[in-house]
């Protein structure tokens, strides 16, 4: 078994590893590998054909195949060492990563740092428990979108989508240009998953019914599927049994959450959070573990790619801060809650102490949408400041800043919370 | 005559398959049939997966005798054919409240079928063994002797060692009907041609009342009972130790909760009888029977880590009990019917019993001068050490690629699979040689990757790749295929 030695080992090529690998060697330190298991670049943003990425981050409107491009080149033009077709199998508490190819076989990594940027999969329709049969023809909006996209085949042409978060919003329109009949997107919130822009310019402006309160109750065929049965469902939502529907599909795509893809993680005994499903980090993007960091959708599922490359920026800075030993943790962490009507909170506490910090920005999701919100910050449970908003809703994370000023105000500060309220009075 | 055969067997199954490997063991030409396009595809996929000890059945009954037989043949044949089992033992726990009678009389039923190595266990010893069983738990039946397996790996390494000693196993060859001639079989007519032979062994599972009636046999009646199943992800987070049953109604063992080889925590069934031989669907209110049996056993078991749910149905006959025997009026035609459980458990004694019926029909058993017991150990990248696979790529390269990401599935062992005796030609037939698409993304990154393999090894189109069944294409169309006309009339 060979064994090599690098500096900093980022774990995925997608976007997040790929804006990390640009961060790090920008900041100094230039002994990168990335390790991909894909035979390219890019993550999911080669599938993702459609337009809509880089509006934060570029100023401009990309498509995933562009936007994973300009890093693809940055990454080449400074010549960080990438291994593609390379499965990491194991990761040690020692930052000794495992991996394996067809060309070096099983080799062993030392590494001073390393990131995890591992992206996440998606929920399937067995971790959901639909009743009914097993046929082919249901699966998962992202595996559809890999099909139609990369290998270039469709599943079928009589579709029902489950769910509405962003991808299944998308393969509802991509599957329509391509002639097929979207009969419905069922959701079982009364509320939409994905970005309002998706709705609108997804299934809006195709006339595909967009059915809330409604979920898949039966799965109809042998062989190939030959209907779904959907039902209206109770403000419990629990399905309302006389309101069952048969719909004749061939195909069911289902877009009903993505999970941060954290089983290297444990290996490394990386501590996780219940909420995110990702690793419970401080503000530099850095797990319970010195020196293991991660970003992008393994840490918490992001809804647009620009959050995801800020995060990457934000972890390979602090990965560079760590490997030159830049930086020292406070001796007690603060605490970030998530307070009234907030899901979670990233980071889940900030503990570093750097001379180039301003502000610290919180990445955060409402529990239930709102409108005309405000975003309001405690510091021990005083209130610090406000920020408003004219709504928020689950499918779209929120980032506010946190200025270290005002942390340097607050003496033994224990706990940060935020909490998304209606604005009073209106 | 190249379809000329000593004994036709139809059927794939774990019956069909236990039998053929049995019978490869003589100087006979056999040919295994099944309509599918994999063996195991039946009862034998979904079932749950365990070698009973045998305090179950009635002594007086077929199940009673060949299941402990066929659980004490069980150690030697998996290792020969190199079929993980292990022997974990089963528990049937009392609580509080149940009827504890039942296990001291199902200790007595295990004595008269001679089940080895029983005891009766009490709540110390409970909590000291299954950690996260209910508090309630007072009182157990431990059998040592009950393990678990991979089911369909049991039947295709009985089916592939066949293969090796001679046999013949043709895939997506239906029986349409049986060749006889006055009172003696002479084969079966199939939509792939006709087969012939003087012995006939009827191993069809769900349809074996279908395959007895075209003879005139009508006593089979095969009434199909759905169990209902929820699969969870690798088990280690929550220790399962032993198979555990709850403590049996007159009607039903009840809802197991049991670890699987491939680490993997199964609990169901449940026991419907239901219509039809084609409805495997799972419903709300059986789904919810599993998990509220499951969490009577362990009340901190909860739904999340579910990867997929699943439903198998046994095939029972009206008698309860297995029909292994040959037909009164047709020389040369055997019924192995009403395979149910214990025939997991009983795979082999099943095999020996069909054997001694036929012998006494006239079949001229001679031992082959060279049997080839074993089957090689097929690959298995996900439980090998790291030196070992190391040393396993610097031999094959390919071993190197992993295409599942999940279950570690390398891209030689799919390969492996497709080309292999009785190889996969469906993803589910990768699914199962593999485990490719097994773990919990369920195929959602590797199913395209699996396709793309499958179709360029057997020289098919995408669309031509099959989940399972004949109709079940896995995708339907090209791109830009929908809007041919389209297309031009807008150009």
């Amino acid at each position: 078994m060979h064994k090599l030695e690098k500096k900093l080992v980022i774990i995925g090529g997608g976007p997040a590893g790929l804006a990390a690998a640009k961060t790090a060697f920008d900041k100094g330190i230039t002994d990168i590998l990335i390790l991909e298991r894909d035979f390219e670049l890019g993550g999911i943003l080669p599938q993702c054909i459609h337009n809509g990425f880089g509006l934060h981050h570029f100023k401009e409107e990309l498509t995933g195949p562009e936007y994973a491009q300009r890093f693809i080149n940055d990454v080449a033009e400074r010549a960080i060492e990438i291994k593609l077709n390379t499965m990491v199998l194991d990761v040690k508490e020692n930052k000794k990563v495992y991996a394996v190819n067809k060309t070096e076989g099983f080799f062993e990594i030392q590494a001073a740092a390393v990131i995890l940027a591992m992206g996440c999969r998606e929920r399937t329709a067995g971790a959901i428990g639909i009743p009914g049969t097993r046929p082919a023809g249901v699966i998962t909006a992202g595996t559809a979108q890999r099909y139609t996209n990369i290998e270039g085949y469709l599943p079928g042409k009589e579709v029902v989508i489950l769910g509405s978060g962003d991808i299944g919003l998308i393969m509802a329109r991509r599957l329509k240009l391509e002639g097929a009949n979207v009969k419905a997107v069922c959701e079982l919130l009364p509320y939409t998953g994905g970005l309002t822009r998706n709705v609108v310019q997804c299934l809006e402006d195709y006339d595909i019914p967009l059915l809330l309160n409604h979920t898949v109750t039966g799965i109809k065929g042998n062989g190939r599927l030959k209907a779904v049965e959907i039902s209206e469902v109770d403000k419990n939502l629990k399905p309302i049994p006389d309101t069952a529907k048969i719909i004749k599909a061939d195909t069911l795509l289902l877009s009903v959450g993505l999970i941060p893809e954290n089983e290297l993680s444990k290996k490394a005994n990386v501590v996780l959070d219940q909420r995110t499903g990702g690793p419970i980090v401080n503000e530099g993007r850095e797990t319970n573990i010195p020196g293991i960091f991660a970003c992008g959708n393994v840490l918490h599922v992001h809804d647009l790619v620009d959050w995801v490359t800020e995060e990457a920026e934000i972890a390979a800075s602090w990965a560079v801060k760590y490997i030159k030993k830049d930086f020292l943790k406070e001796t007690a962490a603060i605490k970030v809650k998530a307070g009234q009507n907030v899901s979670y909170v990233i980071p889940q506490k900030i503990e570093l102490q750097a001379d180039d910090r301003k502000k610290i920005p919180l990445y955060m999701r409402v529990s239930q949408p709102l409108t005309a919100v405000n975003i309001n910050l405690f510091a021990d449970g005083e209130k610090l400041y406000s920020f408003s908003e004219p709504f928020a809703k689950p499918g779209e994370m929120i980032s506010i800043p946190l200025a270290q000023k005002t942390l340097a105000q607050h003496e033994n500060l224990q706990e940060i919370s935020v909490e998304i309220v209606e604005k009073e009075g209106e | 005559m190249a379809n000329k055969y000593d004994v036709i067997i139809i059927g794939g199954g774990i019956s069909g398959c236990a039998v053929a490997w049995k019978l490869a063991h003589y100087n006979l030409k056999i040919l295994l049939v099944e309509k599918e396009a994999d063996v195991a595809t039946g009862t034998t996929k979904a079932n749950t997966a365990i070698i009973h000890a045998g305090y179950n059945a009635d002594p007086d009954k077929l199940k009673g005798r060949l299941n402990v037989k066929g659980n004490e043949q069980i150690k030697e044949i998996s290792k020969k054919l190199n079929v993980p089992f292990r022997e974990i033992g089963s528990l049937v726990v009392g609580l509080q409240n149940d009827n504890l009678k039942v296990i001291d009389q199902l200790y007595a039923k295990g004595k008269e079928n001679k089940v080895k190595n029983m005891k009766i266990v009490d709540r110390k010893w409970l909590r000291e063994n299954e950690p996260n069983i209910s508090p309630k738990a007072v009182k157990a039946l431990w059998a040592p002797t009950a393990g678990i397996i991979t089911p369909w790996e049991f039947a295709l390494a009985m089916a592939q060692n066949a293969v090796a000693n001679g046999a013949e196993v043709k895939l997506e060859t239906a029986v349409l009907d049986i060749i006889t001639d006055s009172d003696q079989v002479k084969g079966v007519k199939t939509n792939q041609g006709d087969f012939y032979a003087d012995y006939v062994v009827n191993a069809a599972g769900l349809y074996a009342d279908e395959i007895a009636q075209l003879v005139g046999i009508e006593k089979i009646k095969i009434t199909p009972r759905k169990g209902e199943y929820y699969i969870y992800d690798q088990a280690k987070d929550f220790a399962v130790n032993h198979v555990i049953f709850p403590v049996p109604t007159p009607i039903s063992k009840g809802i197991v909760v049991t670890p699987t080889v491939e680490n993997n925590l199964l609990i169901g069934p449940t026991s419907e009888k239901v219509a039809s031989k084609q409805d495997l669907a799972t419903t709300r209110s059986g789904l919810l029977e599993v998990i509220s049996g499951a969490k009577k056993l362990y009340p901190d078991l909860d739904l999340k880590d579910t990867i997929r749910v699943f439903a198998g149905l046994r095939a029972a006959d009206e008698t309860e009990d297995f029909v292994i025997e040959a037909a009164p009026h047709l020389k040369g035609f055997i019924n192995v019917a009403g395979i149910q459980s214990p025939g997991l458990s009983s795979a082999t004694a099943i095999a020996d019993f069909t054997v001694e019926i036929m012998e006494a029909q006239g079949l001229k058993l001679s031992e082959k001068k060279e049997v080839i017991e074993t089957r090689p150990e097929p690959v298995r990248f996900y439980e090998m050490t790291n030196q070992a696979r190391a040393s396993l790529i610097s031999k094959n390269k390919d071993y190197g690629q992993i295409i599942c990401r999940c279950e570690t599935v390398s891209y030689q062992e799919i390969i492996d699979a497709i080309h292999g005796p009785v190889g996969a030609r469906t993803v589910n037939a990768v699914k199962r040689r593999t485990r490719a698409g097994a773990g919990r993304c369920q195929g959602g990154f590797c199913g395209p990757r699996v396709v793309e393999i499958i179709a360029h090894e057997l020289g098919i189109d995408p669309t031509e790749v099959k989940q399972e069944e004949a109709n079940s294409n896995i995708l339907e169309y090209k791109i830009k295929e929908l809007l041919g006309k389209k297309v031009i009339e807008n150009a």
